[in-house]
């Protein structure tokens, strides 16, 4: 058994990744650039939460989560954009609404503090599943990102499950709040396993399938809010799309406040 | 786990490298001022090619905004010993553990008033969950407020003997 991935040196800066000559091929970046869309989105919504938090502890944690998720989002775009010689920013603050790639809970918002938990959890929960796959790519980029990346999803899953027992078994109202949010978002949990089209032209081992990821979540999802005292949803779930560039209404507007400053200044810095 | 030193601080043999390690090793984390990025384990390799001096470091978790100033700091040691072309990369794997961190790294976090990390075990062995200890009073009876602190590698605690609240540098 070769461990040679797992001393690799891999490369994750645009500057790096240009003088090694490393460039991802089309499918793959493809693949990368919905994952990093998803992070970007999360990290995005998370950073809202700066200075509004219930209490100063939560400020920080939901600050360090999206930082973690920023992280994980630039790894992903800065490979991605390999691909197609863009950087990170390029990707980030220049595409329309419709070039996203991001699945839609990403950016629903942030709602009350519990719907931010309940949409948490269930993102968490995925990326837990997905990253532990992920590590064991055969593209050393793919894996050495979800391998960094695992280590601290770990954090942000054991946060949001504290929050949903701590709110579901709480009083009336945390509870009736855990509950709400818990069934605002569920609709939006069946995408995350819809298939990725990008890796119908990959080898297996390259990508993750998340139709293989979503027995394991859904029975850990069930546990996890029957345990907070809550009820596990039963609506049906929305029509997705963020694959291929359909998005909720809401986006728009979250775009519009990521990109104004790089749009407004191009190739500023600060 | 233990770790073995080649791993967390894998320092050239070839003596040329070797100076220009011990350079590098010199800078700091902006963070916490008290640890140099060889004492944290963020130094992965120095080596000199036709192009230049090519360091590369590891980032302690995906997101920290240090590693950019770390990155301009290695450079300006380097340039400061003569070095001209310098290329400060940032390598993914093997993923950062503070197992990486040296004896004398905890040592000043713990005297600076960060309580140093928690060995981890990969042998399957599950450790007693003794407390966090004090970096003001020495106590164990501690508690954990938050697990997210002022940085990415920090938790919040408050001693209960003392009553001060510090940093603890969570095992990673």
């Amino acid at each position: 058994m070769s461990h040679s991935k797992h001393v690799v040196s891999t490369a994750i800066t645009a500057e790096t990744i240009a003088e090694s000559h490393l460039v991802a091929p089309e499918a793959v970046a493809l693949y990368a650039l919905g994952l990093g869309d998803d992070a970007l989105i999360l990290a995005q919504r998370l950073g809202e939460w700066i200075a509004h938090a219930p209490e100063l502890e939560e400020d920080v944690a939901l600050g360090n989560i999206g930082l973690d998720q920023l992280g994980h989002a630039r790894s992903f775009l800065t490979y991605a954009g390999t691909a197609w010689n863009k950087s990170e920013d390029d990707l980030a603050y220049f595409r329309t609404e419709s070039e996203f790639r991001n699945r839609h809970i990403f950016e629903q918002p942030n709602g009350d503090f519990a719907v931010t938990i309940a949409r948490q959890f269930f993102v968490s929960l995925y990326f837990d599943r997905l990253y532990r796959a992920l590590k064991e790519s055969t593209d050393p980029t793919l894996a050495a990102i979800a391998a960094k990346a695992t280590k601290e999803v770990d954090y942000h899953l054991d946060h949001s499950v504290q929050w949903l027992l701590r709110l579901g078994l709480g009083t009336t109202v945390s509870h009736e709040k855990m509950q709400r949010a818990v069934d605002a978002i569920w609709p939006f949990v069946g995408e995350l396993f819809s298939p990725e089209a990008a890796l119908r032209d990959l080898d297996d081992g390259v990508g993750v399938r998340p139709e293989l990821l979503r027995e394991s979540f859904e029975e850990d999802a069930r546990r996890r809010i029957l345990d907070a005292g809550l009820k596990v949803p039963t609506a049906p779930f929305a029509r997705g799309g963020g694959r291929d560039g359909i998005h909720t209404e809401v986006f728009g507007h979250l775009l519009a406040e990521m990109q104004v400053l790089a749009r407004a200044h191009p190739g500023a810095t600060w | 786990m233990v770790t073995t030193e080649s791993v967390a601080r894998p320092r050239p043999s070839d003596p040329a490298d070797r100076r220009l390690w011990d350079i590098a090793a010199t800078v700091v984390d902006p963070e916490v001022p008290v640890l140099t990025i060889e004492d944290l384990g963020i130094l992965r390799s120095v080596r000199t090619t036709g192009a230049g001096v090519v360091v590369e470091i590891t980032p302690t978790y995906s997101g920290c905004p240090a590693v950019d100033a770390i990155r301009d700091d290695i450079t300006t040691a380097l340039k400061g010993s003569g070095i001209e072309n310098v290329a400060v990369n940032v390598v993914l794997a093997p993923a950062w553990t503070t197992d990486w961190m040296s004896q004398a790294g905890r040592d000043k976090l713990d005297e600076y008033g960060i309580a140093p990390p928690a060995p981890r075990r990969s042998d399957g062995v599950v450790g007693l969950g003794l407390g966090i200890r004090c970096p003001h009073c020495g106590s164990l009876h501690t508690r954990e407020t938050s697990h997210f602190g002022s940085t990415s590698c920090k938790a919040l605690y408050v001693c209960l003997r003392c009553q001060e609240p510090f940093d603890y540098f969570k095992g990673h």
